[in-house]
């Protein structure tokens, strides 16, 4: 009997957990095949000038996308400059500084900030923030990149916080003995010694924080006035912009199916997809050098 | 010992298993119940799936609740997202009823027609589109051409039209919108089909109405227009005149129905088809004074003459 349900659970179970793994490929492979066929159209149906023009449109044919490209890149930058300080000082001070008992206060309150809805946060940004923003900085409006920047820096440090401090606590602790041991200070032994060792933990948490950031879709579309005006400049922080996340969420529900919008809409899609798999890509080469490396110092 | 220790497992992937029949028939469960219901239970309960225009959504909930009330046997949901989303949604056969606050586009029409949908038109209210500004902006008057300089970003700053040397935050609704559409149609292109004017590249389009009276309440730089039916007493409506020199006019019933207040429009409502059954019995209820009298309470224009 008992030789039997073993026999059934071997045969069964590792086949399931097998399933499960392949199954993310699977979908990754699927949602892309999806994108490319319901984007690619839009290549043809819109000419290659137009479509990286400088005027979003949509309802008169103007099918520029740079703008919006342009947008979402500047307020993951700015949301960037904010979160990855922050998120890193907060991760080093919970594993390095901060008294046990305090971790252990920290540590859940910060992944409960994780699990805020960002819609809420997007609230808090349209009645506080942004006519905060007006006033202090004389603007025009407070409806900003700078509005969203900050709000997705807000969203985006928790999840870099958690994962960095899983990263640092990581690292053994007689790295940390045996730096002290040579005399180094404590600002010497965490800049030198335990983030360098714990440094592709902490770019992961970087690239999942970017990530969040740049797939963040209420909160940017409630603060960042949704503007189509190209941002290159470092003055756009303090200007509306639009992003390619707010777009979609935007005019998806409104075009009919198959039209040259919908098709440019999955193509905008497929643009995010393509950045956020090259950052994927640049942070998984980057965490396996380093992990060479560190496998070469130790031997 | 090993034994136990394997059976263990087993019986999580038990309580898995179990929890996945749970979830899939919960999910089941609503799914077919929408159409199983109408044909278990016939005629005692008839559904209309009624969505669209943002600028309707408050309108046609209080239509149906009234409905309702009188009418125990028909359940009405009523849901917004704008004029565009309506009509998709109804060209793709997912609602009864869609809300417009614009006419139907040619290529909507012919998308419908491919789908083997023909659209019928009703129109059910009128609305006025108030332009307003935060109530310490001095001005208080605009005439539609220097509403279409300001919105296509001609006039950058208050001082152009005689206010405070501020400059002009340009709010809009999306795209989507049917608002944004008839404001961009007759406001900034003046009514004139061969102007291709657009809104100047830095308007903000705002995802609701909520959002545009929010920025309006705070900014003093900005402007921005609205159903009247949804405009807040604190804030400042501008009064507007055709042409130069003509008579500034305020939006209310009585100038929207003697058309003296220039930005008004119809408000429709579009069926798949001739309606049939309980939507036609709704759709007559709605062209009645009862439910126009409901138009006028929520700041819209009924389109009855001697409804009050």
């Amino acid at each position: 009997m008992a030789q039997k349900k073993l026999n059934w659970q071997e045969f069964f179970i590792p086949r399931l957990i097998k399933a499960s793994g392949y199954s993310a490929i699977l979908f990754v492979a699927l949602i892309f095949f999806f994108l490319l066929r319901e984007g690619l159209p839009a290549l043809t149906e819109v000419k290659l000038g137009d479509l990286f023009a400088v005027r979003w449109y949509p309802i008169e044919s103007h099918f520029g996308i740079l703008p919006l490209i342009t947008g979402s890149l500047i307020v993951t930058l700015g949301a960037m400059l904010i979160a990855i300080p922050f998120g890193i000082g907060t991760a080093v001070f919970m594993s390095e500084i901060a008294p046990r008992w305090l971790r252990e206060i920290l540590k859940p309150l910060v992944e409960l900030l994780g699990g805020l809805p960002s819609v809420v946060l997007g609230f808090l940004g349209i009645l506080v923030l942004s006519p905060y923003l007006r006033v202090f900085l004389d603007l025009p409006t407070g409806l900003t990149a700078l509005a969203g920047a900050l709000l997705l820096g807000g969203i985006a440090v928790p999840t870099i916080v958690s994962i960095a401090e899983d990263a640092l606590d990581a690292v053994p602790y007689s790295y940390r003995e045996g730096a002290w041991a040579m005399g180094a200070t404590r600002w010497q032994t965490i800049w030198r010694v335990t983030l360098p060792a714990a440094r592709s933990g902490v770019l992961t948490a970087i690239m999942l924080g970017v990530g969040r950031t740049i797939g963040e879709t209420m909160a940017v579309m409630m603060v960042t006035g949704n503007a189509p005006v190209l941002a290159i400049a470092l003055t756009s922080l303090f200007h509306p912009v639009r992003t390619m996340t707010a777009t979609i969420a935007a005019e998806m529900g409104e075009v009919a199916n198959g039209s040259v919008h919908y098709h440019v809409l999955f193509f905008i899609g497929l643009v995010l997809f393509l950045i956020s798999l090259v950052v994927n890509v640049t942070a998984s080469s980057v965490v396996f050098k380093s992990k060479k490396r560190a496998e070469r110092v130790l031997s | 010992m090993t034994l136990s220790a394997i059976i263990h497992p087993m019986r999580y992937a038990r309580i898995i298993i179990s929890l996945l029949v749970i979830l899939l028939t919960a999910c089941a469960v609503p799914a077919g119940g929408g159409s199983g219901q109408s044909s278990s239970q016939p005629q005692t309960t008839a559904y209309i799936e009624n969505k669209g225009s943002d600028t309707i959504v408050n309108l046609a909930l209080a239509w149906a609740e009234t409905y309702q009330g009188a009418r125990p046997d028909v359940r009405i949901s009523v849901t917004g997202g704008g004029s565009g989303t309506g009509l998709a949604a109804l060209i793709n056969g997912t609602v009864d009823i869609a809300n417009a606050s614009r006419q139907i586009k040619q290529e909507e029409l012919d998308q419908a027609r491919a789908n083997g949908v023909e659209p019928v038109e009703f129109i059910v209210a009128r609305d006025a589109i108030a332009v307003i500004v935060h109530p310490d902006n001095p001005v208080s008057r605009l005439t539609l051409r220097q509403l279409s300089d300001i919105y296509s970003g001609k006039i950058n700053n208050w001082t152009e039209v005689g206010g405070e040397d501020r400059p002009i935050v340009r709010l809009s609704r999306e795209t989507n919108s049917g608002t944004h559409v008839y404001f961009l149609e007759t406001v900034i292109r003046l009514g004139d089909k061969t102007n291709t004017t657009l809104f100047s590249m830095d308007t903000l389009l705002l995802p609701s109405s909520e959002g545009i009276i929010n920025e309006v309440r705070q900014n003093p730089n900005a402007i921005g227009y609205d159903g009247l039916g949804y405009v807040p007493d604190d804030l400042k409506i501008i009064a507007v005149a055709e042409a130069e020199g003509g008579p500034y006019v305020l939006p209310g019933i009585s100038t929207v129905n003697d058309k003296s207040y220039p930005v008004a429009r119809d408000l429709y409502m579009y069926t798949a088809g001739q309606p049939a059954g309980a939507v036609k019995d709704y759709l007559d209820w709605i062209l009645s004074s009862e439910a126009q009298a409901i138009v006028a309470e929520l700041g819209f224009v009924p389109i009855l003459a001697d409804a009050p």
